[in-house]
């Protein structure tokens, strides 16, 4: 049989076999609707409760500060409009970096169509923000400035606690009320995230990025936050997000949070090791490939390269042939068939991100994997540039 | 129709082994089309023969940067063309391409238009090099492409231009 080999945890990651396993009860068994009175609505109600415990417990908040949702991208969509409409009275003005997720990045764009001013901060080469035009950009009116922990593509971690104190200080100074809001969707779980010592009002988490089930995600909101909700009906969450509620899932995504906090640590070590293993591999083996991001500081699974002359998503596409699991920033492997805004925005032309390559690693990612990887690439590239007018700018 | 994931097994099996892969010295004709900006651009090379009054696309070749879909429309483009005499390579259109690799994903469809463009531009050059008199449908299919050429260029140009302006704001801040 082939070898299957997936290279992409930063798109999902499998169930944990645990996760599942504590989630198996709550499908047929402890099935009750949290909001019924009687014991199997109480039971699942228990459940509920604990798990928000728990999720809580992993990122230091209290548990009536932890909103459960659908996905990060509704927690996102909550942070930006929930905020946006229920501080209008104090501003219109909202800040996010220019290398957001697409569900931060489109939820701001349609706030601009409802009468808000969005600025979007430019990033360096490595892709952290500007901090001196972050600074600039906070006048009175800004309500929210919304920065992502670490990028999804690229992995760069943003200095949070840094932007907290710019934060603080400029509002103190314009007496404005900025609440501040950072998808976490990539570290939580995988790198110490704390709200309190990042300074943030407002945090989105997302269970499928750390071994839990899809469908679920949660929205940090300190208390004090004046915030609405964007789901109207019958007052769970604490008022904050009706829907009947996802036991199962939240219960999976808290068994999730348990595993990570007993074994992030040592995985984070692990996982830094085979990235150096793989960086200093493909741009000594591969000619004309080039590194993006950060490699000092940035999330210990993600690594993006460009290379020279040939195309992301046949890379993909050929890479798939031989069983490995990657994604690309490629305008070709888009709906939109536009290169990734990411990648633009950290400086790269439009040909070079078009030859781009993420590789994300996670917990069941093994050495032997990645000499695999390693092995095979070259030729794959060797391939694509024989077809490609385009051979390269390097030494051969 | 086989579909292995997004493409079909066609389209996978000339993405694999592409037919007709590489340059042509001394071509009689060669076509340059797409944009790296877009992320896709193919070279498309051909030799013509003289044989019994007809002209013969008796070699082609082709380079190609570009995904899946575009490799694989070249490749199989180079093989609905060979052998054929000018007249009939004219004929070839996407509907053709799209059906000899028994389907394309929807976004992926202009593909196949890059490379009849790339087919067309290629005859385009050989006629105007011998000082033919270009059909008047060839005429109008380059000039599209030019005016589609242009487009990208002077997208791509205000793009620099905002790059640059963003540079020169730095330098004047710092």
């Amino acid at each position: 049989m082939k070898k299957k080999i997936y290279l992409d945890f930063a798109a999902t990651t499998p169930v944990d076999q645990r996760v599942k396993k504590a989630m198996g009860p709550y499908f047929s068994e402890k099935f009750g609707n949290t909001m019924s009175l009687h014991s199997f609505g109480q039971e699942a109600k228990t459940a509920l409760e604990e798990s928000r415990e728990i999720v809580a417990d992993l990122m230091g908040a209290k548990p009536n500060e932890v909103i459960f949702t659908s996905s990060a991208t509704e927690a996102n969509n909550f942070a930006l409009k929930g905020i946006a409409f229920a501080n209008k009275d104090k501003g219109n003005h909202i800040i996010i970096s220019s290398i957001e997720h697409p569900c931060i990045i489109e939820s701001a764009n349609w706030l601009k169509t409802q009468g808000f001013e969005i600025t979007k901060i430019k990033v360096n080469k490595q892709g952290v923000v500007d901090l001196k035009e972050l600074e600039n950009s906070i006048k009175k009116e800004t309500i929210l400035v919304s920065v992502m922990h670490a990028n999804n593509e690229i992995g760069t971690i943003q200095p949070i606690e840094k932007i907290s104190k710019i934060i603080k200080t400029q509002s103190y100074k314009l007496k404005a009320k900025t609440y501040f809001h950072t998808d976490a969707a990539q570290t939580f779980g995988k790198i110490p995230v704390n709200v309190k010592k990042l300074g943030v009002d407002l945090m989105t988490v997302s269970s499928h990025k750390m071994y839990g089930p899809k469908g679920v995600g949660a929205l940090f909101i300190k208390e004090g936050t004046k915030i609405i909700p964007l789901l109207h009906g019958g007052g769970h969450e604490m008022g904050l997000r009706s829907s009947t509620v996802n036991v199962p899932g939240i219960v999976g995504f808290a068994k999730a949070c348990q595993i990570s906090k007993k074994e992030m640590g040592n995985e984070a070590k692990r996982l830094k090791k085979l990235k150096e293993k793989l960086v200093k591999g493909v741009l000594s083996k591969v000619k004309g490939s080039h590194f993006v991001g950060d490699l000092k500081n940035s999330l210990p699974n993600i690594a993006n390269f460009w290379f020279e002359g040939v195309e992301g998503e046949s890379i993909v596409i050929e890479l798939d042939l031989l069983g490995i699991a990657v994604s690309t920033g490629s305008a070709c492997s888009s709906e939109k068939l536009q290169a990734s805004h990411v990648l633009l925005a950290c400086g790269l032309k439009p040909w070079q991100a078009h030859g781009s390559l993420r590789v994300s690693l996670g917990r069941f990612t093994k050495e032997k994997e990645i000499d695999y990887f390693l092995k095979v690439l070259p030729k794959v590239i060797e391939n694509l540039r024989k077809i490609s007018p385009f051979k390269g700018n390097f030494e051969s | 129709m086989k579909k292995i994931g997004l493409y079909t097994k066609k389209v996978l099996e000339h993405f694999k082994n592409p037919h007709n892969m590489g340059k042509i010295k001394n071509p009689d004709g060669v076509g340059k089309v797409g944009n790296i900006v877009c992320g896709d651009e193919m070279w498309l090379y051909i030799k013509v023969k003289k044989d019994k009054g007809k002209e013969i696309i008796s070699d082609i070749k082709f380079e190609t940067y570009g995904c899946v879909a575009a490799i694989a429309t070249s490749s199989i483009i180079t093989d609905l063309a060979k052998g054929k005499t000018i007249e009939e390579a004219l004929k070839i259109d996407k509907k053709e391409i799209v059906e000899a690799l028994e389907g394309l994903p929807p976004v992926k469809l202009h593909c196949s238009v890059l490379a009849t463009d790339a087919l067309y531009e290629a005859i385009y050059d050989y006629l105007k090099k011998k000082k033919r008199k270009i059909p008047e449908n060839l005429e109008k299919i380059h000039q599209r492409i030019e005016k589609e050429r242009k487009i990208i260029e002077e997208k791509y140009k205000e793009w620099i231009k905002f790059e640059e302006s963003i540079k020169e704001n730095k330098k004047a801040e710092g």
